[in-house]
Order: C-alpha cells, then structure tokens, then sequence
C-alpha cells in the first residue's frame, strides 16, 4: 500500500459531553458511539473528514482533524510513555 | 482556523445547557463564522438579553453585555451609536426577540442600524419550564397550552424585512454549514442583519409534544423546513406548512450610524463657520 489515504483523528473532550447522541445519529459512516454515555470514535481509520459531528455538537466536545496534526503521528512506538494509563491523558 | 476554543471563556466550560439543545451548535456556527472572517477578537461586542440562548455571552471570549430581558437591542443600539466603529452582535432568543423585546427589535430594524442579531428560536421559554412563547407553532403542546397553542406564530423572517432589515436569513441547527456562510454574510452586511437559527429544545418542546428526544426533535426540525431555492420548484400544497430557510432577503438601505454621522458633520461645519444667523436651522432662530 504505497498511498496512504488521507486520515483523521478525533479530539474527545469527555468533560464536556453530555451524551446527547447527535454526533452518533448523523455521522454518516456510523463511525461513533456512546461508551459510558461519552462520544467515543470506534472505527476511526473509516472517517472521511466531514466534520458535521463537529458542527453539530452543542458542547463542543468533539473536534476532527487531520492525522498530520497528531502530536504522536509517525513517532515509533519507543516514543510512547506506556507507563501512564491512557486515561490519563485526557483533558 | 485557530484553535476553536480560543474563542471560549474555558473556564466557564462545559456550559448549562441541556444534553441535546440546539444553542450550543448556533453559539459554535457562530464562532466559525468570525473565524473565517479573521475578525479581530477585540473589535467585537457581544450583546445578549435573557434567556437559555443569552447565556451563550457568558462562554465567548469577547467583549460581552449580559443585559436586562429583551433590552439587548436596545443597549447594542447604544454601543453602535457610541463607537460605530465596532462589531455589534446581539445574540438572543425567541421571547426575549419578539416578545419582551419586540418593539426594539421592529426598531432597531427600521434605523438599519449595522448590527447583527442572531436569533435562536427554539419555539418555546426553556428557561422557565416550557411555556408557549410568540412562534410556537400552532396546535403545539407547552406547559402553558395543555389542550394545543391556540394562537399563530411569528414569522421572524418576514417581521424583521417587513420593518425594513437589510439581510434576512433563516437555517436551524440541523444544516450548520448553511448557518455558517449565512452569519458570515450577515456579518459582513451593513445594516441591520437578522439570522433566525431554529434550534431544538429536547427538554421542553420536545417532551411536551412527545417528539422523542435530541435526535428525533431535530429530525422533526429539519422535515419542517425547505430550502429557499428548492422551494422555487416545488407546488405550494407541498410547500405548506413549511418553513424557508437560506437567505430570505438582501438589500441596501442608509446605514443609520453612518446618516447619523453625516448630520453630525454637517452640524459641526454650519457650527464652526458662523457668522450670525440662523445656522440652516428654519424653526429655532436664536
């Protein structure tokens, strides 16, 4: 797989969702879900970057952006801190 | 885009509203909005009434009024008229627009005063348990209308072009891109802009009519409206009962601030030069 297609992480800000469930209803490749009544992106290698859950979302809890915006994207696995429980790095 | 919440007072974060209320989508749409116009962040003054949508000043980081109930119009048109060189928004809902603060509204809509009033109409008093405010749609259920709203409900949209606004536009919380570009035309416009944003209310408006909850309300939302240039094509039996949404009206009128300081200069010239007289004005000879 020479080209990659273009990806999308998603910012969770889990103090601010009430769990409505709107993003869940409209995203159109039913891409999220509510875990514990909180947005949580299952699938996200699927999403196609239209942004409508972060339109529609009342408590801005749910921001898209492109991979090469990740802080760890293309880092190799050594450079994870493991150590620390990935709740932990949560707003 | 900067980061989106730096437009926010993040401390104050996450904000009152219900789960599932359509304000938050409108106060975010507008956010966007003075985003891609590259705003200057103190340029502009945030002017709300009272209300669940007035509350939305509270969580924007600009410079913000929080003011008695329908009076937003009323102390925006001051601030305009003190320094017309600022961005005048007055963000507020359907009662506090068209009932409590009606008269201004028409007013403020007569003068063509450059403001931009975003109205967040969620057909109903959420703040105060549900009762029927002026553009609950007819037959709905509220606290207050038990048996049905017997009453008609207003248009905003026709009301504030009738009264002689320059940009007229309407779209709900369902079709955000369209409320972006149109708050970001109304901004640009010079004159009074008006934005009606149709927004859900799940606790109230949706409970009491039994629509179900954010979703379902939404989606009821959305099946009420029609886009201004599909209806172009469509029959008026199937357009009944529909709403318009898009951009309903745009015109140029006289900015007010602008007259105002035209006369001004025009005054202050007749002033400096006097020689004896009655300075052009027939009626009061001193």
């Amino acid at each position: 797989m020479a080209e990659l297609k273009k990806g999308y992480f998603h910012v969770i800000r889990e103090k601010y969702c009430k769990g409505c469930g709107i993003c869940v209803a409209y995203c159109p490749k039913h891409l999220l879900v509510l875990k514990n009544g909180k947005v949580f992106p299952e699938k996200p290698e699927i999403c196609i970057g239209c942004h409508m859950c972060e339109f529609r979302c009342p408590d801005f809890a749910i921001e898209v952006k492109p991979l090469e915006n990740e802080p760890n994207h293309g880092a190799s696995v050594d450079s994870y801190d493991l150590s620390l429980p990935p709740e932990a790095q949560h707003g | 885009m900067a980061e989106f919440l730096d437009y926010f007072r993040k401390e104050r974060l996450p904000h009152i509203w219900c789960p599932g209320c359509g304000h938050g989508t409108v106060t975010g749409a507008l956010v966007r909005a003075i985003d891609r116009l590259g705003l200057d962040k103190n340029n502009i003054v945030l002017v709300s009434g009272i209300g669940c949508s007035s509350r939305a000043v509270g969580y924007l980081d600009f410079d913000t009024l929080h003011t008695a109930h329908g009076r937003a119009l009323a102390f925006a048109t001051g601030i305009k008229h003190a320094s017309p060189n600022l961005k005048v928004i007055v963000m507020t809902g359907d009662g506090d627009c068209t009932a409590i603060g009606g008269n201004h509204f028409i007013h403020a809509a007569r003068r063509n005063i450059d403001i931009t009033t975003i109205v967040m109409n969620n057909s109903i008093y959420g703040m105060t348990s549900g009762q029927y405010s002026p553009t609950t749609p007819h037959g709905m259920l509220a606290t207050t209308a038990p048996y049905g709203n017997v009453e008609y409900d207003f248009d905003v949209c026709g009301l504030a072009k009738a009264a002689g606004a320059s940009y007229v536009a309407r779209a709900t919380s369902y079709h955000v891109t369209l409320l972006i570009d149109l708050i970001e035309k109304a901004l640009q416009n010079k004159g009074f802009s008006v934005v009606e944003a149709l927004t859900q209310c799940p606790t109230y408006f949706g409970r009491k009519n039994k629509l179900g909850g954010a979703v379902e309300t939404l989606n009821w939302i959305k099946d009420r409206t029609v886009n201004v240039k599909a209806a172009a094509a469509l029959s008026p039996d199937k357009l009944e009962g529909k709403l318009l949404i898009g951009e309903l009206y745009s015109g140029q009128r006289p900015e007010y601030t602008a007259s105002y300081g035209e006369m001004t200069a025009k005054v202050q010239r007749t002033y400096n030069d006097y020689k004896g007289g009655n300075r052009g004005c027939e009626l009061n000879s001193d």
